[in-house]
């Protein structure tokens, strides 16, 4: 009677939940990862990193050459105008100002779109309405405002957390707004902010909806801004899509989960210096 | 001439009133303690008198501060020159995120002194001004983070000092410290006093007394009293002076 009691008391049982919980979370991350890599690592051969692209030999280097290009002209387009976006709505802009309350509520909306909304937009205006047709180019614009929502909410997060009184130190010192925020304010933020650049890169690694239609799926690689190619992800989708590449769609998914998991981690140890930083 | 004259000066928070026709003289080279209750008016007089109530949403204000008979809100005032001239040490000690040499170099280099020998005296010297000189002169690539409470808020004032301003504002330096920390500060304001005009609010009237030549006695957004600090102490003219000093409220 008594043991009856305490296998169904109820702490008993909310620990038993917990744990089951923990349980069926890592045990589906490490039967995904486990299965693509029992899948995938076999079929890894050197002919799937050749300079070409051929039927037989199905490889995937221009395809992370290609990713390799658009994630940097993605950065390029969107570091800055995030960042700076962040820095006006924090350091600039006063409080309860309408034009802030718009950039705002753009951001959310933005960051709650679904991807292939950006790839339909994309396709309408960057590939038929400017004419750019499936290319780097329209991939990159597309991309770019696709992250650049997380760019802008990682930026104003990271600089809200820099405490007041040390503006307040700098400007009691007779400095300016520029060099408070260069010298003082900017280098406090900055894991916070390389880190919110750091998951855009991994958004723009992972993404296939929204670059399907304006990045393209060429299998070569892109030879300018105006030449179409294909992502790791897309390469992948492409593979297992088409019916007879499945066993190398699982070799382009190891690794393209070693490319995720390393940035997830590169993000998860900056923002830990961050938190000790403060 | 007085150092700092305050003439009919009111100061809003949108449409709260919290400063009522402030008038003061301040000498040179005079500690003046500002006293009173929480929310009289003390501190945002204070960071009124080097404009730091300028990065305040809906802070307005009116009348005249006199900085060797200039008016520090006139136009063609520089406000960061003015901070210069007028430096600041605040309530919670808050070093930069550096070390103990570029916090106090941060001042002079913002300046634009950056002759690495000058820069080398004038830490030295702001460092020996706020004594603290001793306990970091070994360690000054050391985080300024990494110091105690006490030590850290005399890196601010060394800092200030750095900028070699000619009045010192202090809004409740010992606030955060423990006693030994703020006996040391005080007597630090007392040798300051020979290069420097200090104004210092402070909640604890103790304090003033010990440190200060003048004091002035705030309520509501009004100073009720402004004298010589050992006669406002003994022989307060005003009824309200006296119940607060003697802890009848407040």
């Amino acid at each position: 009677m008594s043991s009856l009691r305490r296998i169904f008391s109820f702490d008993h049982i909310i620990r038993s939940l917990i744990k089951l919980s923990a349980l069926i979370t890592f045990g589906a991350l490490f039967f995904i990862v486990g299965y693509i890599f029992i899948r995938g690592i076999p079929h890894l051969t050197l002919d799937m990193f050749a300079l070409e692209y051929t039927t037989e030999n199905v490889s995937m280097l221009p395809a992370i050459i290609t990713t390799l290009m658009l994630v940097a002209l993605t950065l390029v387009i969107a570091t800055p105008i995030g960042v700076f976006t962040g820095f006006y709505l924090v350091e600039y802009a006063k409080k309860g100002n309408k034009f802030v309350d718009l950039i705002r509520i753009t951001t959310e909306t933005l960051s709650g779109i679904p991807s292939i909304v950006y790839g339909l937009f994309g396709m309408l205006f960057f590939v038929y309405r400017l004419g750019f047709s499936y290319s780097l180019l329209a991939g990159t614009l597309t991309a770019a405002i696709m992250v650049l929502p997380l760019i802008i909410r990682s930026t104003e997060e990271a600089l809200m957390a820099v405490d007041d009184s040390l503006r307040e130190a700098s400007f009691g010192l007779g400095a300016g707004k520029l060099r408070t925020i260069f010298r003082v304010v900017l280098p406090v933020a900055m894991p916070g902010i390389l880190s919110g650049v750091i998951l855009s890169i991994g958004r723009v690694v992972g993404e296939t909806a929204a670059l399907m239609y304006t990045l393209g799926t060429a299998a070569k690689m892109t030879d300018g801004l105006f030449s179409s190619g294909r992502t790791l992800s897309l390469h992948m989708f492409v593979l297992s899509n088409e019916g007879l590449y499945v066993n190398e769609a699982y070799a382009v998914g190891v690794v393209l989960l070693l490319i995720v998991l390393a940035i997830n981690g590169l993000s998860t140890y900056l923002s830990n210096k961050l938190r000790k930083g403060e | 001439m007085s150092k700092l004259s305050i003439r009919n000066f009111n100061l809003y928070y949108d449409d709260f009133h919290a400063l009522k026709d402030i008038n003061m003289e301040i000498g040179e080279k005079e500690i003046t303690a500002f006293i009173g209750p929480s929310g009289c008016g003390k501190s945002s007089l204070l960071k009124s008198l080097n404009r730091m109530n300028d990065l305040v949403e809906g802070c307005s204000i009116n009348g005249e501060v006199l900085l060797d008979g200039k008016n520090i809100y006139d136009k063609d005032v520089d406000v960061n020159t003015l901070r210069k001239r007028i430096g600041m040490v605040f309530q919670k000690p808050n070093p930069f995120p550096m070390s103990i040499y570029d916090n106090i170099a941060y001042g002079p280099r913002t300046h634009n002194i950056n002759n690495k020998a000058r820069l080398d005296e004038i830490v030295e010297k702001s460092l020996r001004g706020a004594a603290i000189w001793d306990e970091v002169k070994d360690d000054l690539k050391k985080n300024a983070l990494r110091l105690s409470g006490g030590q850290q808020q005399r890196i601010c004032i060394a800092r200030a000092l750095a900028v070699e301003p000619e009045i010192l504002l202090m809004d409740e330096p010992t606030s955060a410290l423990d006693p030994i920390s703020t006996s040391k500060i005080e007597s630090l304001v007392q040798e300051l006093k020979d290069k420097y005009t200090i104004i210092i609010v402070t909640h604890n009237m103790q304090q003033a007394t010990r440190v200060s030549d003048k004091t002035a006695f705030f309520l509501s957004g009004e100073v009720i009293e402004f004298n010589d600090t050992d006669t406002l102490f003994s022989i307060p003219k005003d009824k309200r002076t006296e119940d607060y000093i003697t802890g009848r409220f407040g």
